[in-house]
């Protein structure tokens, strides 16, 4: 193992091209735990803002006027207002007025810290835009299917989770796939309320170094592979879930 | 012909020479014709140069500058300056000496004269609460520490003493996050924290750790003057023998910084 670090040693004095975080250890082990920040936040906000997308477009089709104009309101508030201005207005604004916890070294901290901020901001900001992609693909959904389940005495509710939902699912996902995507490249705004996430890591990597073509190369590569990743999932799972007949051929 | 040409030409040039050198008076002989000395100083640095409540710039390098004027025997002229024009300002002679709470460095040193010795100087520190009674660097291991991003710092606090920084883009949000309690302490310059700290919004806060990497600081005048650098070497001298920048400190309501005490206890057992 050293050998293989004293070679990007060597690289660096031959070529000029510093990677410090393969054969510095320290570099090294801040660059890891930045990647799986980023992979969890990812993930975490991924997984609830699809969660609040299934849930809003359910509750978009309420009977209850008030419950749809809440809706609405929430598509209109988080749609509309530019993700890095919710997450300092989370952190800084309301993160403040937060009951505060005594920490470990004898002060209060407002309950809520900001990993967990950026994980609210991030997924309602994609959750809204994915209550509206599941809504285009309710509306895809004849309603003469939905006559049908209904004839056949489900509810709205076991209608909607068993007939509609997986018809929409197959209508909506090139959409749905797009706006992951997005949000998986939303979380390095998180770096403006200090979550040490990749960008945030490398950043500071590169103030430390003077590296900042060799980092940004990286990020690029280390996006790149992320979201590949996430997008032949998406694929796969598309395929799979293909019905032979039902959508575009 | 062609050598009574070059005959012509080197002497015109050896004329052109002298009578630069004869011209090329000296910037401590315009001070005095001008009957006035330009001094560049910041505006925006508490206590060190800041606006009063009338809008005059006063803190402890103007004072300074003041004292230079006495010597001279001329009245004196504060020109407001920030860190991307001041030595462009002393180059183009906008200025006559440049007191502007800048840091000696190699490369600066190349572009104008930064005067010897050093009249002042700032490190890193912390600035924390009070509760958080804070006594040495290592009592930060393990706590969360805030920090502006890409400072070169942070590495330090972080590898050395074991903190874990919380980075933002600037002092604004650090100093935000310190006071919602979302870090112990906030690491920055130690000349930034003595000025917050003279905000009574920062009274229970303090400035608890000895400070690290100091570096010094430099009065500067324009490449070249050697006489008004030589003057004011004697002056800086003088105020340290004299700990008139420990008095200036006590006046503006800091705690005297140790380079100063130093100074001022070198200077004074030489004499």
């Amino acid at each position: 193992m050293e050998a293989f670090f004293d070679w990007f040693r060597w690289l660096y004095q031959e070529t000029g091209i510093n990677l410090t975080f393969i054969y510095d250890s320290y570099d090294r082990t801040r660059l890891l735990q930045g990647f799986w920040t980023t992979i969890l936040l990812a993930f975490t906000c991924l997984f609830l803002s699809v969660i609040i997308g299934i849930v809003g477009a359910w509750l978009q089709g309420s009977r209850l006027k008030w419950t749809r104009r809440i809706v609405q309101g929430y598509i209109q508030f988080f749609r509309n207002t530019p993700p890095l201005v919710q997450l300092y207005f989370f952190y800084f604004a309301l993160g403040g007025l937060m009951p505060k916890v005594q920490n470990d070294w004898g002060g209060y901290e407002p309950l809520l810290g900001n990993f967990a901020w950026a994980v609210i901001s991030l997924s309602f900001f994609a959750g809204s835009f994915n209550v509206e992609i599941f809504r285009s693909g309710i509306e895809a959904v004849p309603t003469s299917t939905i006559e049908a389940a209904e004839s056949l005495g489900y509810t709205r509710l076991k209608a909607y989770i068993h007939i509609v939902l997986p018809l929409a699912f197959r209508v909506c996902l090139p959409a749905l796939n797009n706006n992951l995507v997005n949000l998986v490249k939303t979380t390095t705004l998180a770096f403006a309320i200090a979550v040490p996430e990749m960008l945030y890591v490398s950043s500071q990597i590169w103030s430390d170094n003077v590296n900042v073509r060799e980092m940004m190369t990286f990020l690029l590569v280390a996006y790149i592979a992320l979201v590949g990743i996430l997008v032949g999932a998406m694929n796969r799972w598309e395929r799979a879930m293909k019905i032979p007949g039902y959508g575009s051929q | 012909m062609n050598f009574r040409l070059a005959k012509v030409l080197v002497f015109s040039l050896i004329i052109v020479f002298m009578s630069g050198q004869a011209a090329l008076a000296d910037v401590v002989d315009d001070i005095k014709a001008r009957g006035k000395l330009i001094v560049g100083v910041k505006a925006d640095y508490k206590p060190y140069g800041f606006r009063d409540t009338s809008g005059k710039i006063v803190g402890i390098e103007p004072e300074l500058a003041q004292d230079v004027a006495d010597m001279l025997g001329v009245k004196l002229e504060l020109i407001p300056v920030v860190a991307s024009n001041r030595m462009e300002f002393l180059k183009q002679g906008k200025i006559d000496l440049m007191i502007a709470t800048m840091t000696d460095r190699p490369d600066r040193a190349r572009m104008v004269f930064i005067l010897q010795p050093n009249y002042y100087s700032s490190g890193t520190n912390v600035l924390a609460t009070k509760k958080a009674g804070l006594k040495d660097w290592n009592d930060l291991r393990g706590k969360p520490v805030c920090g502006i991003q890409g400072s070169f710092y942070n590495k330090k606090t972080g590898q050395e003493f074991g903190a874990e920084i919380v980075a933002f883009k600037g002092t604004a949000e650090s100093l935000t996050a310190l006071e919602q309690g979302r870090c112990i302490g906030f690491v920055y310059d130690d000349s930034f924290i003595i000025a917050r700290l003279q905000d009574p919004k920062w009274a229970d806060y303090e400035m608890p750790l000895p400070t690290i990497d100091d570096a010094p600081w430099g009065l500067a005048v324009k490449h070249g003057e050697y006489r008004f650098y030589g003057m004011m070497s004697e002056m800086i001298m003088k105020w340290h023998r004299d700990g008139r920048i420990v008095e200036l400190e006590k006046k503006y309501g800091i705690t005297p910084t140790p380079f100063a005490v130093k100074m001022n206890q070198k200077y004074s057992d030489k004499k």
